[in-house]
Parts: structure tokens; sequence; C-alpha cells
């Protein structure tokens, strides 16, 4: 497509800028993205969280763009206000937009989301999803994934990490019935991009997931945070899919795996796994993918 | 003069809002408001009004909603009650301090357990603290009328904070009334259209509602609370302003019932005034000199405006021996577990500082729904007139108190 | 002028009304850098960069910016997390240890 945003023609302005968040931040990468996408017309709503924490600290306010916290619970119905009273002053030509992390998102979050798919308001929500509240210092929450060890998941002699799966937001937002929702990761920063962009022109809402690394959580270097998540779709822990038109669709689909075993072992959260537990994780990545495949 | 109806007072408040022509209503049912969000999506429907009408999934949204609608400066409504308002408690000091000037409708009811549906004050009394300016009003007509005077409160440029406006659950909201509903030509006379710089703004951007640390935060607290103590006046001035433009007047913090030469004055909140009143007029026709001071607002709470009511009483009957205010009691439809009642607790307060030195008596009742009888409020007056000794009394118990 | 968050001059309130009567503010408004938080640099070889910005997309402070087809940093915001040298596939860009 003609008017595909790329590394040459994307705009130079920064909306996310001056920011405290740590070195190699995954989460940060994917709101300054997602704003160069949407432009200064975009209205950002953030919950109490790392974002909102690193970036909203009178005086110093590091958006460039309206910005505002929301409630923890409240991303998809401050939104929702957002964008009722924008269109009642008569404000045109602007995007509203919801960043939430995967607790945020999945766990406190969901009612408020699930409300503003159901109005159909038209808003963007974005969740970046790191795999554990990492704001309060990595616990677990609805999108830590199996085997993952956080700060009230330990692995120890009983018990290996998180016994949950991850939810599967991307599926239970679709389930909605939601005109437009995919899955993204950091690393493929184009298809991200892509993604923002058709987001921002559904005339209703829309819903992407991005797969956002935390190094701090995450137990990597933090020179490793793209990488991590580049490793995480290609041994197919993750997807990069969309749902539009009331069907899903498989963006990629690679004929080989990348190893899960090198996968986990590279973080620090992984590390404590047994060969069975890793055996059990690609057990699942298999099944997943069957279900996925048949999609397309 | 409007046109005058015989409805609910919780379609007169919703009368009141169509006036006030919110931008953006988001509320979520429960009884005893529901009829309140019924009525506004009809209005919406027959387009009577011009409004956003968000039907949101639960009353932490509502809040968080009406927020989001502030935030880019639209005029936000929303209604509550009892649960309702405790789930969205998280959202109240966020609004407060946010300086959202939210007007939002509480039908007061008991809070669970034990689950109840019908009215106590418990509910918007145990958020006293949120930082929100409280009413609450005592008939159907000041129901309507406070609607419109709300926002006229709460964007005043020396307020900007969010109102309350507290309706006593089925004795007020679902009893009918003759009210008068005013032009909206009038209406609009009466409250400008909301202009605010707190607000995000596509030509100019802000960052709002953000974190502010140790250093700077207290300041911000102090600004919030200067603006409370500025309330009282824009009260007054909205009444006024709405004297002139009506012709009905609804008076300022407190509204005093033969109190200026009053011994025995009971505090009251509230619909249960017009009782209590009935109750002096009958104290009085035995020789009883029994008074009645309603407080309308809470949050700002009227210290001064109460010592006033009963100075006044006391210096108006001065060359009279023993003529002097003799006992204060505070009626109210709350418990604070292991205390007092928390209006009790801030009357006392406001009496110790303004100086006024009388025995102080507490009259709880009404829990639940509690019927308070003419009965109940003879005895609070002859409890004081007796000066019993025991200051907090629970009353309208259907049964003997033999619990120790 | 490209729109970007910056570096003002700030004093800190000396009485209660410097201080904005609620929690908004401009946009944008910078106080601090983050230069601090850096023990290495990346440091650009302009001979082996040839302008595909890369580094300056996967960036998460957004401190690369694009100059003369090529990228410089601002070194006032980079933390010195080492992605952009990750990220090159030409080596053009190398982390150094910061002299304090």
């Amino acid at each position: 497509m003609s008017d595909r945003i790329t590394a040459k023609n994307i705009t130079d302005n920064e909306f996310f800028y001056g920011h405290k968040a740590c070195a190699g931040c995954g989460g940060s990468l994917a709101v300054r993205m997602a704003l160069k996408v949407l432009g200064e017309r975009t209205f950002i709503a953030l919950p109490a969280g790392c974002m909102s924490a690193v970036g909203f600290n009178f005086p110093q306010l590091c958006f460039s763009n309206n910005a505002i916290i929301s409630t923890f619970a409240g991303t998809g119905s401050i939104i929702t206000g957002i964008e009722a009273g924008a269109r009642a002053l008569g404000l045109k030509d602007y995007h509203v937009l919801g960043m939430a992390g995967d607790g945020g998102t999945a766990d406190i979050g969901i009612q408020a989301l699930s409300g503003a798919i159901d109005r159909n308001d038209r808003v963007i929500y974005i969740c970046y999803d790191n795999e554990a509240y990492m704001n309060t210092g990595i616990q677990k929450s609805g999108l830590t994934p199996f085997g993952a060890k956080t700060t009230t998941t330990p692995a120890g002699k009983h018990i290996h990490g998180n016994v949950k799966n991850k939810k599967n937001m991307f599926e239970i937002v679709a389930a909605h019935g939601i005109p437009y929702a995919a899955t993204a990761s950091i690393a493929y920063m184009d298809d991200f991009i892509e993604k923002v962009r058709k987001a921002s022109q559904v005339d209703g809402p829309s819903y992407i997931h991005v797969i956002a690394p935390c190094p701090t959580g995450w137990g990597i270097p933090a020179d490793r945070t793209i990488e991590a998540a580049k490793e995480m779709v290609d041994c197919g822990l993750w997807y990069l899919a969309e749902y539009y038109d009331d069907e899903f669709h498989l963006n990629r689909d690679p004929n080989e795996f990348t190893s899960v075993s090198d996968y986990l072992k590279s973080q620090g959260r992984f590390k404590h796994l047994s060969d069975e537990d890793i055996a059990l994780i690609e057990q699942g990545r298999d099944k997943k993918w069957e279900k996925i495949r048949a999609w397309n | 003069m409007g046109k005058v109806k015989f409805i609910s007072g919780d379609d007169a408040f919703a009368e009141g809002i169509r006036l006030a022509r919110p931008q953006v209503v988001s509320a979520y049912p429960i009884t005893p408001q529901t009829i309140v969000v019924e009525r506004l999506s009809d209005m919406v429907e027959d387009q009577s009004l011009k409004s956003e009408f968000i039907h949101v999934e639960s009353e932490h949204s509502a809040l968080s909603c009406a927020i989001g609608a502030s935030s880019v400066g639209a005029r936000a409504f929303t209604a509550t009650s009892s649960q309702g308002l405790l789930y969205m408690a998280e959202g109240l000091p966020y609004a407060a301090g946010g300086r959202f000037p939210i007007v939002m409708m509480n039908a007061n009811r008991a809070t669970a357990l034990p689950w109840n549906i019908y009215g106590d004050q418990r509910d918007s009394v145990s958020q006293l603290d949120c930082g929100w300016i409280q009413v609450y009003v005592e008939d159907a007509q000041e129901s309507l009328d406070m609607a419109l005077m709300s926002y006229y409160i709460a964007e005043h440029p020396s307020v900007r904070v969010p109102v309350m406006v507290n309706l006593d659950g089925f004795v007020l909201t679902h009893t009918y009334e003759a009210v008068d509903i005013p032009e909206a030509k009038l209406a609009d006379e009466f409250l400008p259209p909301y202009v605010s710089d707190n607000k995000m703004d596509l030509e100019n951007p802000k960052n709002m509602a953000f974190s502010v640390g140790p250093a700077d935060n207290q300041e911000f607290h102090l600004l919030h609370h200067k603006a409370m103590l500025r309330v009282a006046d824009v009260v007054n001035e909205a009444d006024t302003r709405f004297q002139s433009i009506f012709g009905r007047s609804h008076g300022g913090m407190v509204e005093g019932y033969r109190t200026e030469d009053a011994e025995y004055v009971l505090i009251t909140v509230g619909s249960i005034t017009g009782l209590a009143r009935e109750v002096v007029d009958e104290l009085r026709s035995q020789g009883v000199r029994a008074g009645v001071l309603k407080l309308r607002f809470l949050r700002p709470f009227p210290s001064q405006q109460i010592a006033e009511a009963l100075v006044n009483s006391i210096e108006q009957g001065s060359a009279e021996v023993g003529s002097v205010v003799q006992a204060v009691g505070t009626l109210e439809k709350d418990i604070s577990f292991g205390y007092e009642g928390t209006i009790y607790t801030n009357v006392n307060s406001a009496l110790i500082k303004e100086d006024v030195h009388v025995p102080s008596y507490n009259f709880i009742g009404g829990l639940g729904g509690r019927d308070i009888s003419k009965e109940d409020i003879r005895k609070c007056f002859s409890h004081m007139i007796g000066k019993e000794k025991d200051k907090i009394v629970w009353i309208g118990l259907g049964v003997e108190d033999d619990v120790r | 002028m490209s729109i970007k968050p910056t570096l003002r001059e700030y004093k800190k309130p000396e009485k209660l009304s410097d201080y904005p009567e609620a929690t908004c503010f401009e946009a944008g408004h910078l106080v601090t850098k983050n230069a601090g938080w850096r023990n290495v640099r990346p440091v650009i070889n302009d001979e082996k960069c040839v302008g595909c910005y890369q580094c300056y997309m996967y960036c998460p402070d957004g401190v690369i910016f694009k100059k003369n087809d090529k990228v410089d940093i601002d070194y006032d915001f980079c933390k010195g997390c080492g992605i952009c040298a990750k990220t090159c596939k030409l080596k053009a860009i190398t982390m150094t240890e910061e002299e304090r």
C-alpha cells in the first residue's frame, strides 16, 4: 500500500520523550511508535502503571500531545468519556487512544474495556503486554505465561513459577465482534505500525495487543528487548494475527519455529524450568498453532 | 413561571438536568436512583436533551467516563446510590483533585451488609473526605433547582469542584409532589456554558491528572481546600441569582426554622426536616422554644453558619433570663461504628471552634429505611429538655436494648 | 520545527498562587535530563551508517534523530540501553564506556 508508514516517511515528531522508564523498556517504545503513527491530534489515556509513573511527574511531563492518567480500572471508560465529550463539543479530526499494560487490560481493566467495545465507541485501545505487573515489581498478572517466575509466583521445589497459561485477550476481544483487533510485537515494528494505522481508520473500537518485553521483569540485558520480542514470535509462543469482518487472519506462518528452549533459557524468569516444563510449553504451542493455522 | 407537573424527586432531578444541558451523561442504574437514568435516556431519545448518553457497565466506569468527558471541557452528569457510590469511590477524590466540575445525583441509601435498598445517609456521609461539595435537598422542587444550581456552583471560576446532590432514597426519590419546571430560556439565562482551561485542547495540548511528588503535593490539596472554603459565598451568589430569575430561593449553607429565639435546636439533614418543623410548631404551641436547623451542605461544613444561627438565638433572647440556647441535638441517619454519628462529630467540632458552649446530643435513627416518627422527634426534644446524661441516643428501636 | 517535549527553564513555585490550580499543565514540559543514567554511550560511525533508520525506529526513548540522511543522538536523554547497537545490521553503532 502506498500510504504505508515506513522508517523513511514516518514523522520526525516525538510525542513521548524524556520519560523515566528503565533503559531498554519495551512498553515505552510501543507508546512512542503508536503516537508517531496517530499524530499530534491524539488524546492518550494511560492508567496507573509504568507508563504513567514514568511520564507524568509534575513538573516533568513527557507527552507533547494531550495526555491524561486514568484510574487503573478505568482506561476503557475514560476514553469513552473523552471521545463522547470531544464529539459533543464538535471537535474534528482526532484520535482517542487508551494504552494500558497487561494487568491494566486483562485483569483490573477488562470490564471497562469490554464496555467500551460493547458501546462501539470510536476509540483505539492498545495493550502493551510485558507479562506481569512490572510497575509494582514483577507480580503475576492474567497475562503472565506458564512457568514464569514472578515475585508472587516464585520458582521453588514445589511450584515452578506460574502454573496458569496466559489469558487470550486477542480472542476475548474478538468474541465481542469488534470491528478490528490485532496482535503485534515491538520486534516486528513495520507490522505494528501498519496495524496502528489500520486501527486509526476504523469507525468504531479497535484493539491491538502488542508484546513489549520488560528487561527488568524478564531478566534480560537492556539491549536484548527487541531480540527477546522477536524470538517469542519466531519460536511460536506469540503469533501475529488480525481479526476483522468477523474472521481471524494469521499474518505470519513460519515453516519452521526457532527453539522454544533457547527463548526460555535466555530469560531469568524461565531459568528454573525443567525439560518436562519446556516440553509442556512446546506441546501447548503446537496445539495452539493447529487451531490458528486453521483460520487461513 | 414554567409548567407545574406532579412528579417524583427523581423525575424532578432529571428535569433539572435537562435544563442544565450536560453534553455527556453516563450513569449505571441502581435503586432508588434508576428513574433518573431512565428519564434522561427518554429525553435523549425524544431529543429534548442533546447529550451523549453513555451506557456504562459499572459505576466505576460511570464516573471515569464523566471524568474523561470533563477532561476535554464537556459538561458531564452522573448519578448513583449506595453500593454504586462505594464502587465508584476511587474516582471521587480523582474527580475532585482533578477539579472536574461534574455534578452527580446520589440517592441516599443504606449500605450492605445487611442488604437494604431503603434510605439512610451512610453512603454519602462515608465519602465526606473525598473532596466533593455535598448538598442535601429536602423536597422535589429543591431537587430540580439544585440540579441546575449545582452546575453553577461547581463550574464557578472560584470553585471548580464537583458537586454531589443527595436525595433521601424513596422518601424523596419516589415521592410525588407538584413541581414547577422552569422554562429552558430562563435556565439558559441562569447557567452560562461551561468554559475552562482545565482541559485537554487540540490547539494547546495539556498533560493532565499527573503525579505530584512530596515536594509539591500538599500545595495542590491546599488550593483545593481553599476553593472549598469559597463555596459558601458562591452558594449565596447562586441563590440570589436563582431568585432574581426564577423567583424562588433555597437559602444558603443552612436553613433555620424558628431558631431566632430557640432554647432547643434540632439539627437535621435532608427530607426529615419537614416533620421536625411540624414537631417544632407543636412544641411552640405548648410553650417550648424549639427550633430546627437544617444543614443543606455537609461539605464544605457550615461551621460558622451553625454558630451564627445558634448565637443569634442567644443574643435575641438575652434580655430574658434562661432564654439562651440550652441544648443542641443532631439527628442523623448515620453511625460511625464505635464512635458516634459523623455529622454530630462535625457539629461538635464547629461548636468548639466557634466558642458556642452548649450541651450537644446525637440522635441516631432512620437506618435502613426505618421510619422516623413525630413521636421519635418529640423524644429528641424531651431528651434535650430533660438534660439527660446519655449524649448519644438511638431512636426508633423496635425492641428493648438489652445487649451490653 | 518538529514537535517534541523540550527542556524548559523551570522555577519552583515560591508562593501558593504560583501553582497550577488543577492537575493540568503544558504538554511536553521537561525539567530534567536522563543523561546521568548512562553507563555506556552509543557512538555512531558515519562511515558505516547507510541511513536505514532501524536504530531510530527501535529506540525506546526516541533519542535518535535523522540528520543528513544518517542519524544522530540526543545524549541529554539517551539512557545507553544499547538497543540501537544491537539493531544495526552494519554495526555502525558501538557502545563505549561512559567517562565520568
